[in-house]
């Protein structure tokens, strides 16, 4: 039950951040890489006042999975580098915490693209 | 008689449909949502298989990231977004894809100045403006030692 | 020789015929409402080549050649090609036809380019400086949207303005042959920019460039638009087509009865997912050469005032902000030689 509870949650708060991406695109001139900067940004300032890790404790992957959750990690890890290393931190910490997924998305991506071939759109 | 273009921006936004706004964001919504969910549920069985929580999360965006770049790959990505909208957009899949279109795109113009210099092309300002703001963020709580 | 009517407006007097045409086109613009009439409907939308420029180049260059061939001619026979696409320095058209051989004259309108092609070679003919020519434009979806928009795996979502790059070419032969369909008049439109700042919404950008030569070239020769059975722009679309009549009507000229638009033939709106229609060089090109010179060949349309459209920004100018200027050019198509 309490699983379900999880998926519930993660699904609703996911929901509504993309659904809010979304009415940007329809009702705005907004192009969608504007949009991504903006949902990144707004994650790394609303980590910064602390409004964005309760939303990660209440939804889980909800916060997380979309990219102002990417903004979140890069916050997040910032504070922590500045807290250990000082002032060297605000250069270290918000790479180091992405690092993961940004390496990730640059070898899939380079793999991808030798294996795949570009794809016709009907 | 002439048309100014204060009076033609109205002609065409009266000629102009809408978007249908009433199927685009319910169906970002479903679709986001069912992302996010698929990122819980491996989340919850990463840790289940005993990979600590600090870790779980990082592990579950390489997967996602892998998967959406298999996707993209297979031309499946841009299928599903073509109904998903902001709800393939806005995840991390979204951010994948916008890495590994251009990079298969661009692969005819070479290995270095097709694939891999076009392969930031859409998704790069994010890391641009995402990684400034979080050094700006790091260089005001070192300054006013919020921390 | 050619008579200068106006400013925009030029009159071939001596009637210069399209002796042949030709069109070819991809998969999708195939299984469309046309898709019987043209030379070749290809599956295969890389048409066997590595590259979507080659592609490209390839639909051209074997749209061309079908044009010469039906024409009983050779490559060598023609004095000079007009020709163009929408690629970056029109490789696709100077790839294209590399090998044939003829003297070229590349041609940038955007999707104007088969008006613009056409009203050259016919000048030329008209003129006696040339025995034939050949004029021949093509766009490729898949290549203009590695250019224009984003790459073709990137997840996006299209707005219900924009349009459809045709993946087609279309190819006419222009000689003195006496035989319809013959062109009569040419009128050359001017840049127009009502501001339009959406690139999906070319249609609209390019509808007052169509209203100014459609305007002009009914009153340089005096007629009227029930003059035509048809009065047949580019690629407006849905959105540009109505706003074309609209401003029409302003000036009390009503079309309605007689318009059409290529990007609204060239796909069924309703089935096939292209939103406000269709646009790209070969898009008008196709559409005349499959279907509507048959037409005026055999008789069943007497008069067609073609009017392609062409959008004439870049990617640059599109990332700076800047609006989109268009452009129109019409041919006056007769089945009639006077």
């Amino acid at each position: 039950m309490e699983i379900l509870m999880e998926y519930g949650k993660a699904f609703l708060i996911g929901g509504i951040i993309c659904a809010i991406g979304q009415v940007l695109i329809d009702y705005t001139k907004l192009s969608p890489a504007r949009i991504l900067v903006l949902f990144v940004v707004l994650g790394v300032v609303l980590s910064g006042i602390g409004w964005y890790q309760p939303l990660v404790d209440f939804a889980g992957a909800g916060a997380t999975v979309p990219l102002s959750g990417f903004g979140h990690m890069l916050a997040k890890g910032v504070r922590e580098a500045v807290t250990e290393d000082g002032l060297i931190g605000a250069f270290t910490g918000g790479l180091t915490a992405t690092s993961a997924g940004i390496a990730a998305a640059i070898v899939f991506g380079l793999v991808v693209a030798l294996i795949f071939k570009p794809g016709d759109k009907s | 008689m002439a048309v100014d273009k204060m009076e033609y921006d109205k002609m065409l936004k009266k000629a102009s449909p809408n978007s249908k706004a009433y199927i685009n964001i319910p169906m970002a919504f479903i679709i986001g949502g069912l992302i996010c969910v698929l990122g819980q549920f491996l989340m919850t069985s990463y840790e289940k298989m005993g990979i600590s929580t600090y870790f779980s999360g990082t592990v579950t965006s390489i997967t996602l990231i892998f998967l959406s770049a298999l996707l993209t790959g297979l031309n499946l990505y841009d299928n599903i977004a073509k109904h998903g909208g902001a709800g393939t957009l806005v995840p991390i899949t979204g951010f994948a894809n916008a890495v590994v279109a251009p990079a298969l795109e661009f692969k005819a113009e070479g290995l270095i100045l097709g694939l891999g210099a076009k392969l930031f092309t859409i998704a790069g300002p994010v890391i641009v403006y995402g990684v400034t703001a979080s050094v700006i963020y790091g260089l005001i709580i070192y300054i006013f030692k919020l921390v | 020789m050619s008579l200068r009517l106006s400013q925009n407006t030029i009159i071939l007097n001596t009637s210069p015929s399209i002796a042949s045409y030709a069109s070819i086109v991809g998969k999708k613009e195939g299984e469309g409402p046309l898709g019987k009439h043209f030379d070749l409907v290809n599956d295969d939308n890389t048409f066997g080549e590595s590259t979507w420029e080659k592609s490209e180049s390839r639909l051209q260059k074997d749209t061309v050649s079908k044009a010469i061939s039906k024409a009983n001619l050779v490559p060598s026979d023609i004095d000079f090609i007009f020709a163009g696409d929408l690629l970056n320095q029109c490789i696709g058209t100077t790839f294209g036809l590399r090998e044939l051989e003829i003297p070229f004259i590349g041609l940038y309108g955007a999707c104007s380019t088969m008006a613009e092609s056409i009203a050259m070679g016919g000048i030329f003919i008209d003129n006696d400086v040339a025995i034939n020519v050949a004029a021949v434009t093509s766009s490729h979806f898949c290549s203009a949207e590695k250019q224009f928009r984003f790459p073709l795996e990137y997840g996006g979502q299209r707005t219900p303005t924009s349009q459809w790059t045709a993946t087609a070419s279309g190819a006419v032969v222009i000689n003195k042959k006496n035989a319809p369909p013959f062109i009569r008049a040419v009128t050359i439109g001017k840049i127009m920019d009502l501001g339009v700042v959406d690139v999906n919404n070319m249609g609209a950008a390019m509808a007052p460039a169509a209203h100014y030569t459609i305007g002009q070239h009914l009153a340089d020769t005096g007629k009227r638009p029930e003059d035509f059975d048809l009065i047949l722009t580019g690629d407006l679309g849905q959105v540009g087509s109505e706003l074309l009549i609209d401003l029409l009507n302003r000036d009390g000229i009503d079309i309605t009865e007689n318009h059409n638009d290529c990007g609204l033939m060239l796909y069924d709106l309703d089935e096939q997912d292209v939103h406000a229609g269709g646009s790209g060089c070969g898009c008008s090109a196709s559409v005349l050469c499959g279907y509507i010179l048959d037409q005026v060949k055999d008789g069943i349309l007497s008069d067609v005032l073609f009017v392609a459209t062409g959008a004439l920004m870049s990617p640059t100018s599109v990332d700076q902000g800047e609006s989109i200027p268009g452009i129109a050019h019409a041919i006056h198509i007769s089945n009639k030689s006077e």
